[in-house]
């Protein structure tokens, strides 16, 4: 048996979590983890003039699922659109065949984020009922550790429940439901309004009614706060806003992240915001039409700065011809309006809906630029990095193989001024936004804290992911960075963010000169709640698959066997 | 000018995807260069001279570079696809894609053709003597952009799905063709001089067919609104006009809703 023990000789270390940074030093991992010091027969990889980091942690990405799969359905002009498929890197090198843009395969999601030196990565919505489809996906994409969040927010037993104002009872369902989906936390999507949608309807404002259920977005969210902190779960409510992607919806979003105000974390995980917040800058924007859109950055992360209580992800626009997908049915509806491309749309019973359709943020567009800038520009309004995460809410605003580009972006006002000169109305555009003014360049380890110790820390896993402390998982990137001597050349960024020098995944090497060595050993990560019996809870369940449901409870339950990898995240609940 | 000449020397056990016999990756090249341009059988990379026999240097450019296949090419995928100019001349049948992505030039093959022949073609010539099967000058499966120029035209008769999505260029088919003729279409025409079994523009938003013959089954989302003298490849002849599809979005100019437009030749 090869040695277990690995050491990444002389890199500058960029570790936030340890507030390291660019020191030089050695990261040593034995059996997978992360240690002090390893004996002499170590494998050593040479790091000298490069830089090192944790594994990244992607807090929000559409990467398995029934919708995922929708998308890959109804677009296979995307796989062709993606290029020669055939002699790819991995396959070259007698991998799995990669294909896909967009919509990647699951072997070309797993080692594209590999490539990029990603070591977890959080699917961002799970429909309950489908939650085995989503976890077989989840085996199937090697290397990278996952989990997935089931979405409550138009649950019927949620809008039940909370109407009434059992936060008891919702937390002992929600805990229920994690079991039985083998599910991360607590997602919710346009809350109420994809319920709504069920009636053609939707809700935009925090107070409109959910029709049938005598409840609002203020009560769902609220309630779904209080009973995240009843449960202490590692993450927090990760919320996807009402009236997303309209013009003059960021007051909208103010008003639901100071819901926060109300609730204090109580976990075990070092987690201290009570609400993540994300794909911020689908929900940043002025104007009364398309015609006066204009940005809202400065407004919302003007607020973010202030309260300590919540963490968001950007969900950067990158100019990409993209597929979106959310459960915020209405929405998708509202998309394929505007712009006429083909569009699927799900029902998923008592649970959610979904949406997808494709499209294409063209440069050459207005709106299109003034998004990309509203993304940005929420980054570098931002004080505490450690709270603003870089996504593109894969698919959505662009593909996740983006996230290099985002952070030259992040890195680089040459870069930025760059893709504003591109812009065929780029007067428009600076008038419109903030971007053009803004001198911030931010720091490799500002781009560590929202890639790495950040995100982890959000999800309650800082223990595990997205920092280099002896005890942590043995996932290390090495960049081809020289730490003392950043490249001019903006694109020297984004190339080595693209393909590691070397990645290092629960300590074994699986990427090596930015290409795939290894398959890996990917885990599926899930929470389980333990509270107390609820028999109520436990009848109502029991009552609704027998009334309400089209499956029976014994086939709803994600079987052990779909995650045969598990990184089990025990909660004790008291009563 | 130059001529590269293939003659085909074994058939492939799967099939050859010929992508690099176009007079682009040819020009500059010695016949011995492009005897070593890659294809691919089924995974198995392989070259231009594992089934051909080259003789002839390209031309420098490829404007100035003629490819002459002597030989059948029914196995033979992507002859002249993105090509952008010079000609491509298939003395036999070609297989599927033949000059698919095709911004310029002219292909053209005194045989028959396979599926997808013209595929999101942009410009250029393509002519067959024989017959073509199904998706000529079509969209790529799942997407929306068809067509964009270039002329197509079919000597024999045509399969399904002709010009899925076009947006512009002209299709030519001499005699008939089967169902599915510019659906979805946004621009373009299309001329079938035979017969056509049914669904003529089917979901069609603008663009022009002409049917010489007879349509078998016709859309119901048509509609008869006069008759009228045209000039369909320099012939004058008296067409009822329809408009349509009724069922499907229309864009406006000038104050007028424009649609699609079917003109089918009138009873003598
Ligand atoms: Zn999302």
């Amino acid at each position: 048996m090869a040695s277990r023990e690995l050491i990444i000789k002389g890199g500058f270390v960029v570790d936030p979590a340890r507030k390291i940074d660019g020191d030089v030093g050695d990261v040593a991992i034995k059996d997978g983890k992360i240690v002090e010091k390893v004996s002499s027969s170590a494998k050593v990889i040479d790091a000298k003039g490069k830089v090192v980091m944790a594994g990244g942690v992607d807090v929000h990405s559409h990467v398995a699922g029934p919708k995922v799969n929708a998308g890959r359905l109804m677009r296979p002009e995307d796989k062709f659109r993606a290029g020669i498929v055939r002699g790819n890197m991995a396959q070259k090198n007698g991998y799995r065949m990669e294909s896909g843009f967009s919509i990647p395969t699951v072997f070309k999601t797993g080692y594209e984020y590999a490539r990029m030196g990603y070591s977890f990565v959080m699917e961002a919505a799970m429909p309950p009922l489908l939650a085995p489809h989503v976890h077989e996906e989840i085996h199937d994409t090697p290397i990278i550790d996952e989990a997935a969040l089931p979405v409550f927010g138009n649950n019927w037993f949620v809008m039940d429940y909370l109407k009434k104002g059992e936060v008891e009872n919702t937390a002992a369902y929600i805990a229920w439901l994690l079991r039985a989906t083998k599910g991360f936390g607590i997602k919710i999507v346009n809350p109420g309004g994809t319920a709504a949608w069920g009636w053609g309807l939707n809700c935009i404002a925090l107070d409109d009614p959910v029709p049938y259920f005598e409840t609002t977005p203020r009560q769902i969210i609220t309630g779904l706060m209080k009973a995240n902190e009843y449960l202490g779960l590692p993450h927090s409510i990760h919320i996807h806003q009402n009236d997303l992607g309209n013009p003059g919806n960021y007051q909208l979003t103010i008003d639901s992240l100071k819901l926060a105000e109300q609730v204090k974390p109580k976990n075990k995980f070092g987690r201290e915001q009570v609400m993540h917040s994300t794909h911020i800058q689908f929900h940043s924007y002025k104007g009364t039409g398309w015609a006066d859109f204009e940005s809202g950055a400065k407004e919302v992360m003007d607020y973010v700065n202030r309260n300590k209580a919540i963490t968001v992800d950007l969900g950067c626009v990158t100019f990409d011809e993209t597929t979106t997908m959310t459960a915020d049915g209405p929405f998708e509806h509202h998309l394929r309006g505007l712009n006429h491309l083909k569009w699927a749309n799900v029902d998923v019973e008592l649970e959610t809906a979904a949406g997808v359709v494709p499209y294409i943020y063209d440069p050459n567009v207005k709106v299109c630029d003034i998004q990309w800038a509203i993304g940005l520009e929420l980054a570098l309004f931002a004080q505490d990095m450690s709270r603003t995460f870089v996504t593109t809410d894969h698919p959505n605003a662009g593909p996740f193989t983006r996230y290099p580009r985002v952070i030259k972006w992040l890195m680089s006002k040459k870069a930025r001024e760059a893709t504003l000169d591109s812009f065929r109305h780029k007067d428009k555009v600076i008038d419109a936004t903030h971007i053009h003014g803004i001198d911030r360049e931010l720091t490799l380890f500002e781009i560590a804290q929202m890639t790495r110790s950040g995100p982890a820390k959000c999800l309650g896993l800082g223990a595990y992911y997205g920092g280099l402390a002896p005890g942590m998982l043995g996932d290390v990137m090495v960049l081809d960075l020289n730490y003392k001597d950043m490249p001019k050349d903006p694109e020297k960024i984004e190339a080595a963010f693209q393909r590691a020098a070397c990645f290092v995944k629960s300590g074994e090497i699986v990427v090596r000169d930015g290409e795939v060595v290894s398959n890996g050993h990917k885990k599926t990560v899930w929470v389980n709640a333990k509270v107390p019996e609820n028999a109520q809870v436990k009848r109502d369940i029991a009552q609704s698959f027998t009334k309400d449901y089209t499956v029976d409870l014994i086939n709803y339950v994600v079987r052990d066997y779909l995650a045969p990898h598990p990184m089990v995240i025990d909660v004790e609940v008291e009563a | 000018m130059a001529t590269v000449t293939l003659k085909p020397i074994k058939t492939p056990e799967l099939i050859f995807e010929g992508y690099s016999i176009t007079p682009d990756a040819f020009a500059g090249k010695t016949a011995q260069q492009i005897a070593g341009l890659t294809g691919h059988e089924g995974k198995i990379v392989t070259t231009i001279g594992d089934f051909f026999e080259v003789s002839g240097n390209a031309g420098e450019t490829a404007a100035d570079t003629d490819i002459i296949i002597n030989g059948d090419c029914a196995r033979v995928k992507y002859i002249g696809s993105k090509m952008t100019a010079g000609s491509v001349t298939v003395n036999g049948n070609a297989d599927m894609y033949l000059g698919g992505w095709m911004k310029g030039g002219k292909i053209y093959v005194t045989g028959n053709v396979d599926s997808f022949c013209g595929i999101q073609m942009q410009g250029g010539e393509i002519l067959i003597d024989g017959d073509a099967k199904n998706h000529v000058g079509c969209a790529y499966r799942g997407d929306w952009r068809g067509m964009k120029g270039g002329t197509i035209r079919i000597r024999g008769s045509a399969g399904n799905d002709i010009g899925t999505f076009m947006l512009g260029g002209t299709i030519i088919i001499e005699k008939n063709a089967f169902i599915h003729v510019a659906p979805h279409a946004e621009g373009g025409t299309v001329i079938i001089k035979g017969d056509v079994e049914g669904r003529v523009g089917g979901q069609m938003v603008k663009g022009d067919m002409y049917v010489l013959g007879k349509i078998k089954f016709m859309m119901p989302g048509y509609q008869k609104v006069g008759t009228v003298e045209k000039e369909v490849d320099g012939v004058t002849q008296t067409f009822d006009h329809y408009i349509g599809d009724l069922g499907e979005r229309h864009p406006k100019s000038k104050g007028q809703i424009v649609y699609a437009n079917l003109y089918l030749k009138a009873a003598a």
